[in-house]
């Protein structure tokens, strides 16, 4: 049986506004994390996953619901005794100290010995590389290192669980794909239980064993990068995941001696039955309509039925993006060799049936992946 | 710009020059005054040679005033003393009634939270007169009349709502993740308030408790109407100084002298904190 760290149980986060009607931020979520998991909360702003965060860590009531942590029943304590450290988005670092008195707070309070506090403490900064700046005060430094002072100071402490929201956001590029690669090493090897908050679909993919796509206040898709990628549960995490997104299209469903999907003013997707198994054509069934979607990576270019105009066409330095107008929208396509096609051009193109992902028109739930159903 | 800086710098100066003569003007007479005769004080034209006295602080030192029909006791000292403790007192219970109640105001929402902290306001833009009058009836009737306990209940209504609202706007400014954050790292509630929040809002505090403290200290209605002479403050002890056979300039001037000096002392040493506080200034998150 796996070893859960952290269990939330039917968590509703609603927001009871005076005189305006309640804001319900957060829907009946439910989620397990194993110990030692890393797990992203991805979604756009407002999409609950800071309420979330925040609901772990008791700022904010639960409306409903329990969680739980290390075999504790949480929701119900003060912060203080949850055991979890907490990196925030604005820092919050306390002005009147140093960094370095900043970052060995929690440490002094749970009464470790100077020497012990030193040595963590040198230990993190080194690892988020404030050395230079310990001694200086908060008001002083920049946004980026006040950002990674606030960042050591979570992670210095020892948790049960360990909550970081949008622990990048200021840094640079560069510093920041060095920091995520040690922070990333750090965590399996003290198999920390973590859960960080980002918007950030690369840092996600980077960091997260898990990551949990939030949209609307509801919990859309818990799975691996690559489940997500592969199999989304539906057209939001479908289109949310991968960059760029997918192309979807509604289209118009033939499923009988061939399987054929017929976008209105736009391509058509035509397979013979015995290309597709049978589980597949069943999950289809008698559906007339579906919505159909391509990743831009499973394009291909220049052959096949269909045929669309270029709009744009930039090469990335590795990678080709084709924008294409098809069925009044942008079809995107992405190839990893040059193209040489321009703007304006006719280029003809095709989906494999592997590559096709196929959502129920009214729910917008996964019908099938490719070959296989969803 | 730079052509106009020069003229613009002796324009600026001048001005500031005349608002500082201005507002200093008087008080520098006042302190002419006080080491003068009555007789010298009322000569026509005044002069600003003279033969300087210390009759006037001795008189209110002793208490005892020497006028031509005889001599009169004054309370000045215990007046004097009377104003720090009625001033000092308010403050105090106003700074630990209203520093933990701006808190609630501005981290929590409640119901009938703003009206509340509206009303509180209100009592400082309704002229006392408009409250006097029920207050001398409800104070005579609960035996507050001429107490000290009653005198620093009715400075409430001078000192609370202002550190209210003033150390309301500071903890306002303070993002509640600093506190979070301490929270979150094994403290209290309560240890949070008093280890985070009171000494990031450290110069509001101290500017809304120094502004209390001058308006307590000046307060003169109040103290006049429900206190007797034993009671009362120095604004209130002055007018004894309009006595039968005229009015004691002199000793006005160094009663004015005497009781400006504790609140002066007081704001210069807390401008500087002030300044300090203000300059550290990274409340923001």
């Amino acid at each position: 049986m796996a070893d859960i760290a952290l269990s939330l149980t039917k968590v509703d986060k609603i927001y009871q506004r005076r005189g305006k009607p309640p804001v319900h931020a957060v829907k009946s979520l439910d989620m397990a994390v194993e110990r030692g998991e890393i797990i992203a909360l991805l979604g756009s702003s407002g999409c609950g996953k800071t309420s979330t965060l925040r609901m772990i860590a008791g700022f904010e009531a639960v409306s409903n619901g329990d969680i739980v942590l290390a075999d504790r029943r949480i929701d119900q304590l003060p912060p203080a005794r949850r055991g979890v450290a907490m990196a925030f988005e604005g820092y919050s670092l306390y002005p009147p100290l140093t960094v370095r008195d900043n970052i060995a707070f929690a440490l002094k309070s749970a009464r470790l010995s100077a020497k012990d506090v030193e040595k963590r403490v040198a230990e993190i900064s080194r690892l988020v590389e404030i050395e230079e700046i310990l001694d200086r005060y908060p008001s002083s430094i920049s946004g980026g290192q006040q950002q990674r002072a606030s960042l050591a100071r979570a992670l210095v402490r020892r948790a049960d669980l360990y909550l970081l929201d949008e622990p990048m956001g200021q840094l640079e590029p560069q510093l920041r794909a060095v920091l995520r690669g040690r922070l990333k090493s750090l965590l399996v090897e003290r198999r920390m239980t973590s859960i960080f908050v980002t918007h950030d679909q690369t840092e996600a993919n980077a960091l997260a064993d898990r990551i949990a796509v939030m949209e609307a206040g509801v919990l859309q898709q818990f799975a691996s990068q690559k489940e997500l990628r592969d199999r989304p549960a539906n057209l939001f995490v479908a289109t949310f995941v991968g960059e760029p997104p997918m192309n979807v299209f509604e289209a118009a469903v033939e499923n009988g001696e061939r399987l054929r999907f017929k976008v209105t003013a736009g391509p058509t997707f035509d397979f013979a039955s015995s290309e597709i198994p049978l589980p597949v054509r069943q999950a289809i069934g008698g559906r007339e309509r579906a919505v159909v979607g391509v990743r831009p990576h499973a394009i291909r270019l220049g052959g096949g039925l269909n045929e669309a105009r270029i709009v744009s066409n930039q090469w990335l330095g590795d990678q080709s993006h084709l924008a294409m107008d098809v069925a009044g929208k942008l079809l995107v396509a992405v190839s990893h060799k040059p193209i040489a096609a321009k703007a304006g051009e006719k280029i003809r193109y095709d989906a494999a049936a592997a590559d096709l992902h196929v959502f129920d028109a009214a729910t917008e739930a996964a019908v099938s992946h490719g070959l296989e159903t969803a | 710009m730079e052509s106009t800086s020069f003229i613009e710098r002796i324009l600026r100066g001048a001005a500031l020059s005349l608002i500082v003569i201005f507002f200093l003007f008087p008080i520098f007479w006042i302190l002419l005054m006080s080491f003068q005769t009555n007789e010298e004080i009322l000569r026509i034209p005044p002069s600003l040679f003279f033969t300087p006295t210390l009759s006037n602080y001795a008189a209110l030192i002793t208490g005892k005033l020497a006028t031509v029909s005889g001599t009169l006791d004054i309370a000045f000292m215990k007046n004097l003393w009377n104003s720090v403790l009625l001033s000092t007192a308010s403050v105090a219970i106003a700074l630990a009634l209203g520093v933990p109640a701006a808190y609630a105001f501005a981290r929590f929402k409640f119901r009938l939270g703003e009206d509340i902290a509206f009303t509180l306001l209100s009592f400082r833009f309704a002229p006392p007169l408009l409250v006097l009058l029920p207050l001398s009836l409800y104070f005579q009737a609960l035996g507050l009349t001429d107490t000290y306990v009653g005198l620093i209940w009715v400075y409430q209504l001078i000192a609370l709502p202002l550190i209210l609202w003033i150390v309301r706007g500071y903890f306002e400014d303070i993002s509640p993740d600093i506190e979070h954050a301490y929270r979150v790292a094994g403290h209290s509630w309560g240890r949070t308030f008093l280890r985070i929040a009171i000494p990031l809002a450290r110069p509001g505090i101290a500017a809304a408790g120094l502004l209390a403290f001058i308006f307590c200290w000046n307060n003169f209605v109040f103290a006049l109407i429900l206190a007797s002479a034993d009671k009362q403050p120095v604004t209130v002890g002055a007018l004894a100084f309009v006595t039968a056979s005229g009015i004691q300039y002199g000793q006005i001037a160094a009663a004015i002298v005497l009781s400006v000096t504790p609140t002066l002392a007081l704001a210069l040493y807390a401008q500087r904190y002030l300044v300090e506080g203000l300059s550290l200034g990274a409340v923001k998150g």
